[in-house]
């Protein structure tokens, strides 16, 4: 159970094996997609067909690499940009949800909590149709009570990126929240007590106290917001960011071009996660609590 | 004439609903002095505290700074500086930072904040460790560091917040001398609270003991402990051993006090206004354990007049180094005893179950007129 | 030292004005794309369109729900493989996340951690489609199969039941053990070390110690891998192809391809009432609050 208790060698053995064969199951179907990136054929599937650049940097039709599909490039300039607004949004508000649920005292602010949430437990097609329903309602009545066209409510970048700001909020609200709970709030009587105005404050202990998890959530929305598809499907207009690109191609069946920009998403991600280890474990030797 | 005074209180009350956390404590603090307030965890310390710092505004009252109401200035705007309970170092920043982070709010030019830091640092004898993090300090130097946050501002008046609650014994011994040594040298006014009674004995010019939110007695560590002036500080200050009892007569200066549990004890007349009218009195007796003298049974008592005599038998022996003490149960009453040990080691070979004689001079009993029940049974929280 | 309202300091009443300009962020959020798009979604799904652009109040879509067994039997089954999907996720996940938590120890233990959570940085759709490329009928597993000896001829495994299940539990595992771990790894080891010095077991340690310590993640876990798995829609599409039959499928069905958003407004209300209830009951049965289990 624990190192400390004796424990049969068989029975520790079985167990390592299922752990590891647990981990061979998580990693299988990342290894396959980056290994058909490099397969000479143009199928991602078998039989392997030696291996090749072409993915990449091929620019003769049908072996059109991802670097000159422009398309799929456009695709990801636009999940990029969706990703870029909604982690300035919901990083702006979720800290001040989080500021309001751990220092405000206001009548209703367990509702509200509630309600704050809620997010999480709609499912993200629902969250789409809803916002498609209402977003379309109320365009429709601008129009016919003021004649206005307001297009940014009709499906496209603007409600796709409402769409994800609504529940990533939450989750940035969960993190930052539970970081500005540890925070000590002498610290700040302490800045105050030395002379500093409650703006200063905040910006000069409060905020460098919440960078990490600022950071943190700022990665895990820009993330989320890339890799969401559900909510995304329901919003998209004409301009596809690129998990609908990605799913229109595979639904077709494409060429190993999806392998290579898989393999370079995974790749930038894998970056990004590990510099994310590499600031935090830089902050913890430096001793911030 | 207020402006000899740093740091002066009116009438300051705090209630907080229907709970009054001060209760119209009133005290002035001389230029350059140690002050402590000593109480229980609960009697309103901290919330006095906070008033003098800004963060809570007193419910009636005046608190003066120099002559000068600081009523409705804002925390950041009063001439007092504050080291917290848990010293609340800036985690983010070096020392340095931290020390420099008072200037920088002023708008202080970067040359003087250097300069001004590195002889602050020295002062507080650390000149080396601006760059250093604040988790790479030792607890000691973590509460230098505390102090020099506040004092490279100059503060009229430096509040403490139990600092040194958080160090394991041996440093808060140490930090303890080192505080009033810092102060002495130093000179600012230093209120410090604390619910240590050594702290507040060894360190302070002058002391008040707090409880349930108001002032009990206001005086020097000796004045309170040789002299209280209310049961509360009879008991809370130092070891007492406790009676009840009722005063039979007054003569010769003298009093004699029948115990509620038998016995008598002597006591002198002087005090707290005893007088012929006060025959008949119930009140609570304090004798110091240390006041007691010791000796084996049947060698040499004088039954000399007016000096207590009594017999207990010995119960455990509370071996603590010079601060040994036996604990005995009086044989007439059955009254559990506390007495110090003579610090030569003659009684270092008595057993349990020893019969050994007690005496002390009546001039070493302290009384008080009974006070309220609940009022007592909070001074046996405060002891326990 | 306890006063009985240690924040009500004078700092605190400034905060009354920065009170309401927080809330103002808050409240377009809350109001604008959480509750009144969900008020709207149950209004659309309460009227029949009777002509262009005139619509009456009526209970017909969700008569035709219930009339109509198609949209009937595939609720039922979006919900059920649900269940099962989560059940399986936490049988799986559990004894890796104890692995973690309380077998591995330094810095074997957070590398392991971190290896779980690698597919969170990698889209569902990627490990979809790697799922895809290992299980198609010209995938590598079937290839595998042929040369081994083990079958004649290639082997489709896609677009079954099974597979989706696969795909289902892979896509949720994270949602699962990072829970798990966190709260296994705030159990004390000498809990565990006392259960088995007062003669417990493996079995009942793990049953009177373990599982109700480790209850707040579990019930989190789940409602999350719940919530995720109800709502998919890639997965069951991708690796069920026509058959997946999911819920999700329908609604997008009504909405994208027949236009029709009343039903469709109707159908993702159903869900939501059943997302809803689904946790509300495995909050009740586990004895959690839902703030507990996502604060």
């Amino acid at each position: 159970m624990i190192p400390s208790i004796p424990q049969s060698r068989y029975a520790k053995g079985l167990y390592g094996a299922y752990v590891a064969l647990f981990f061979v199951y998580l990693a299988a179907p990342l290894v396959v997609v980056g290994v058909f990136a490099f397969n000479n054929s143009l199928f991602p599937s078998m039989p392997w067909e030696g291996a090749t650049l072409n993915w990449f940097l091929g620019d003769k039709d049908p072996y059109i690499g991802i670097f000159h599909d422009e398309a799929l490039l456009r695709s990801v300039g636009t999940s990029a940009f969706v990703a870029c607004w909604v982690t300035v949004l919901s990083i702006s508000v979720g800290t001040c949800n989080a500021f309001l649920f751990e220092r405000g005292k206001f009548p209703g602010k367990n509702l509200l909590y509630m309600v704050a949430i809620s997010p999480l437990v709609i499912p993200g097609v629902i969250l789409g149709i809803s916002i498609l329903v209402f977003s379309n309602a109320v365009a429709n009545g601008v129009e016919n009570v003021f004649g206005w066209e307001w297009d940014f409510l009709r499906p496209g970048l603007f409600l796709v990126i409402l769409g994800q700001f609504a529940f990533i909020t939450t989750i940035t609200t969960l993190i930052i929240s539970a970081r500005l709970r540890k925070f000590d709030i002498t610290l700040e009587e302490a800045a105050l007590n030395l002379g500093a105005t409650r703006f200063d404050a905040i910006r000069t202990i409060t905020i460098p106290f919440l960078k990490p998890a600022l950071i943190g959530a700022a990665i895990v929305s820009f993330l989320m917001s890339f890799e969401n598809f559900n909510t995304t499907l329901m919003l998209v207009g004409s301009d596809a960011p690129l998990t609908i690109a990605m799913f229109d191609r595979l639904k077709q069946g494409s060429t190993p071009v999806l392998n290579a920009l898989s393999l370079l998403l995974m790749v930038v991600s894998g970056v990004l996660a590990l510099l994310s280890v590499f600031a935090q474990r830089d902050r913890r030797e430096k001793g911030a609590p | 004439m207020a402006d000899q005074f740093d740091l002066e209180c009116r009438d300051v009350v705090k209630n907080f609903g229907q709970f009054t956390a001060v209760d119209q404590v009133s005290l002035t603090i001389p230029q350059g002095s140690f002050f402590s307030i000593l109480g229980p965890s609960g009697c309103g310390k901290t919330t006095l505290l906070r008033m003098l710092a800004g963060f809570l505004e007193p419910s009636g009252g005046d608190i003066l700074i120099k002559g000068k109401s600081v009523l409705g200035v804002a925390p950041n705007r009063r001439p007092v500086n504050m080291v917290f309970q848990h010293l609340a170092l800036f985690p983010m920043m070096n020392v340095a930072d931290n020390v420099a982070y008072g200037l920088r709010r002023r708008g202080v030019d970067r040359a003087t904040i250097k300069s001004r830091v590195s002889e602050t640092l020295a002062r507080v004898g650390l000149p080396d460790a601006g760059p250093k993090q604040i988790n790479q300090l030792s607890g000691g130097q973590k509460q230098r560091i505390a102090i020099a946050r506040c004092l490279v501002l100059e503060p009229a008046v430096l509040l403490l917040d139990e600092p040194l609650g958080a160090l394991d014994l041996k440093l808060r011994e140490h930090m303890k001398v080192e505080l009033k040594q810092l102060q002495h040298e130093i000179g600012t006014t230093f209120v410090y609270i604390t619910h240590d009674q050594s702290e507040a004995l060894v360190m302070s010019d002058q002391v008040a003991v707090m409880n349930a939110g108001r002032f009990e007695q206001v005086g020097t560590p000796q004045e309170l402990y040789y002299r209280p002036q209310t049961p509360f500080v009879a008991g809370f200050v130092g070891e007492s051993n406790r009676w009840q009892g009722r005063i039979e007569t007054i003569a010769d200066g003298r009093a004699t006090i029948r115990l509620q549990s038998g016995g008598v004890i002597y006591a002198a007349a002087d005090q707290f206004g005893m007088s012929g009218q006060t025959v008949g009195q119930e009140v609570d007796v304090f004798v110091r354990p240390e006041a007691i003298s010791l000796e084996r049974q049947g060698q040499g008592t004088t039954n000399e007049p007016g000096l207590n005599h009594m017999q207990g038998r010995v119960e455990n022996l509370l071996f603590n180094g010079a601060a040994s003490s036996v604990q005995l149960k009086e044989l007439a009453t059955g009254h559990d005893m506390n007495v110090a040990l003579p610090q030569t080691g003659a009684f270092a070979d008595i057993r349990p179950g020893d019969i050994l004689d007690l005496g002390w001079k009546a001039d070493q009993t302290k009384c008080f007129p009974a006070v309220a029940t609940k009022a007592a049974s909070q001074t046996d929280e405060a002891i326990a | 030292m306890s006063t009985p309202n240690p924040t009500g300091s004078v700092a605190g009443n400034g905060l009354k004005l920065g009170v309401l300009l927080m809330a103002t962020p808050l409240l377009l959020w809350l109001v604008l794309l959480v509750l009144l798009p969900h008020i709207d979604l149950l209004m659309v799904s309460l009227r029949e369109r009777i002509s262009y652009g005139k619509y009456e109040f009526s209970f017909v879509n969700y008569i035709e729900f219930f009339t109509e067994p198609l949209y009937w039997n595939t609720y039922v089954r979006t919900a059920t493989m649900s269940i099962l999907a989560t059940a399986l996720t936490l049988l799986i996940g559990f004894p890796v996340a104890y692995y973690i938590a309380k077998v591995m120890r330094g810095r074997a233990k957070n590398v392991l951690f971190l290896l779980c959570l690698i597919p969170f940085w990698v889209s569902e759709l990627v490990r979809t489609f790697g799922w895809m490329i290992l299980l198609r009928e010209s995938g590598v597993v079937s290839h595998f199969l042929q040369w081994a000896g083990l079958v004649d001829g290639p082997v489709e495994m896609l677009y079954n039941d099974v597979t989706i299940m696969v795909g289902l539990v892979y896509t949720s595992m994270l949602f699962m053990v990072v829970p798990l771990v966190s709260v296994l790894d705030s159990l004390d080891d000498s809990l565990i070390e006392a259960g088995y010095d007062l003669g417990g077991n493996a079995f009942t340690v793990t049953r009177d110690i373990v599982i109700p310590h480790a209850m707040p993640g579990i019930a989190s876990g789940c409602i999350v891998v719940f919530m995720l798995t109800l709502g998919n829609y890639l997965t069951p599409t991708l690796l069920g192809g026509k058959s997946s039959l999911w819920f999700t499928d329908q609604i997008y069905t009504q909405f994208i391809t027949r236009f029709n958003w009343e039903t469709g407004s109707a159908f993702g209300f159903l869900l939501l009432v059943l997302s809803s209830f689904i946790v509300w009951l495995g909050l009740k049965l586990s004895r959690q609050t839902l703030s507990d289990t996502v604060g």
